[in-house]
């Protein structure tokens, strides 16, 4: 459903632009990786400016980026649901896979080879194909650059919770990292 | 401290979001654990590769124009209207001597409005993958590309003999409207001049403003507002802006 912004707030209006419109393409980037599609995406961005601008009288902080990706990101969380009713339902989390212990990702120590550098497309790729919720907390810290706190405050978790999710995230990526280095040699 | 907790903490350590207290045990425990150690040089690797990488996404022109539409648009008048209905209470003389004051300064609030836009524009474009469009060194590739694309197709001009390589242009959205913006470089700095049809047709020579660290010089000529935006010295800016009038007036003239 589309929110229907009022017409007769032009200030209200350039305040916005001046504030939120800035962020577009941080927002397009997140709602990419959170629903790995594009027209998903843009639909998902498209709503939650629509639902920010409609709140924006109320908006006091934090900063404008968190504030619009928390929105966002229950903008993205309809849209798995609906999926989910969908015939081809995107992959969840199985229950309690959160707390699956960190080494089942983390393989035998290292051996110094040097790690290979990919192209955007193919560490795009890498990012995107990390389940949830550890690619959107990924996301956050990696590609928008938010603190801890701030990921707390958008995915409505503890920190601490933010830190192991992290953590899982970055031993899953270096497996899948170190895959494709296999396979690319 | 064991491996299972650094493996967690070593990652906050990274993120330089541990208090001083704790950093200094994970680092204890790393300086005493090769594998903990190649680990955390592992993730720090993967970050940086990340960090040097495209990995963001732009978003669609369409996107931004379907939420623009959907905003109540920016409307200049009405504000100068309602404000001069305020002098209008006073007597008619008053309130004409007052228009000229008022449309002085909305006219000053709007040029800063978009010199802001401008700015953020420039910086969007430094992100990587949104500098250009279209890339070419050639005026001849360039200028076609934007026919069709915006209301009023901007000069494009190369200025490489000059000092300024043309690398390409690009469509950018400021003032709640698509702009044309073209793209140069200067030894590592960026130049996007940003051009937009204007009603006025009147001659306004360069003005260089300074926001946000970058310089901005500001012109009109025949029809169009120019806008050039860059970490350049105004200096060279300056000179800048100055060689791409005058090859202006010497294409028209030729």
């Amino acid at each position: 459903m589309v929110v229907k912004a009022s017409q007769d707030d032009p200030e209200k209006a350039r305040r916005f632009r001046e504030a939120a419109l800035p962020y577009l393409d941080d927002a397009y980037t997140l709602a990419r990786y959170l629903l790995r599609d594009a027209a998903d995406a843009e639909d998902a961005v498209q709503e939650c400016y629509l639902r920010a601008f409609k709140h924006f009288d109320s908006y006091r902080g934090p900063a404008m980026k968190p504030w619009l990706f928390a929105i966002l990101r229950n903008v993205c969380r309809a849209e798995y649901a609906r999926r989910k009713t969908a015939p081809t339902a995107v992959e969840e989390l199985p229950e309690g896979g959160d707390q699956t212990p960190l080494w089942n990702e983390a393989p035998e120590t290292p051996e110094r080879q040097l790690l290979r550098r990919f192209d955007g497309d193919t560490v795009r790729k890498l990012v995107a194909a990390l389940a949830e919720p550890f690619r959107e907390t990924f996301v956050l810290r990696e590609i928008q650059n938010l603190s801890y706190r701030e990921i707390a405050d958008v995915a409505a978790v503890p920190v601490g919770t933010v830190m192991s999710r992290l953590a899982r995230a970055r031993a899953m990526l270096r497996s899948a990292w170190l895959a494709e280095q296999e396979q690319v040699k | 401290m064991n491996c299972e907790e650094a493996e967690v903490l070593v990652h906050a350590l990274i993120d330089g979001e541990l208090d001083a207290g704790h950093a200094r045990e994970v680092e204890a425990h790393i300086e005493g654990c090769a594998h903990c150690a190649a680990l955390m040089k592992e993730y720090q690797e993967i970050r940086q590769a990340i960090a040097e990488s495209d990995v963001r996404y732009k978003a669609p022109l369409e996107l931004r124009r379907k939420i623009e539409k959907a905003l109540p648009q920016p409307q200049a008048a009405p504000t100068r209207r309602s404000v001069l209905r305020g002098f209008a209470m006073g007597s008619a003389v008053s309130a004409m001597a007052a228009t000229g004051l008022v449309a002085i300064v909305l006219r000053n609030d709007d040029e800063q409005r978009v010199e802001n836009e401008v700015v953020s524009a420039h910086l969007r474009s430094l992100q990587a993958g949104h500098l250009i469009d279209v890339v070419s060194t050639d005026q001849h590739t360039v200028k076609p590309w934007f026919n069709g694309k915006l209301d009023v197709s901007p000069p494009v001009i190369d200025l490489t003999a000059q000092g300024f390589t043309l690398i390409g242009g690009r469509l950018d959205y400021v003032n709640a409207r698509e702009i044309g913006a073209v793209v140069y470089k200067r030894r590592q700095h960026v130049i996007n001049l940003f051009v937009a049809q204007t009603a006025n047709t009147e001659r306004k020579s360069a003005k260089i403003s300074t926001l946000q660290g970058f310089n901005i010089r500001r012109w009109s000529d025949r029809g169009l507002n120019y806008w050039a935006v860059s970490d350049l010295g105004a200096d060279e800016l300056t000179e800048f802006g100055d060689k791409f009038e005058s090859a202006m007036h010497a294409n028209k003239e030729g």
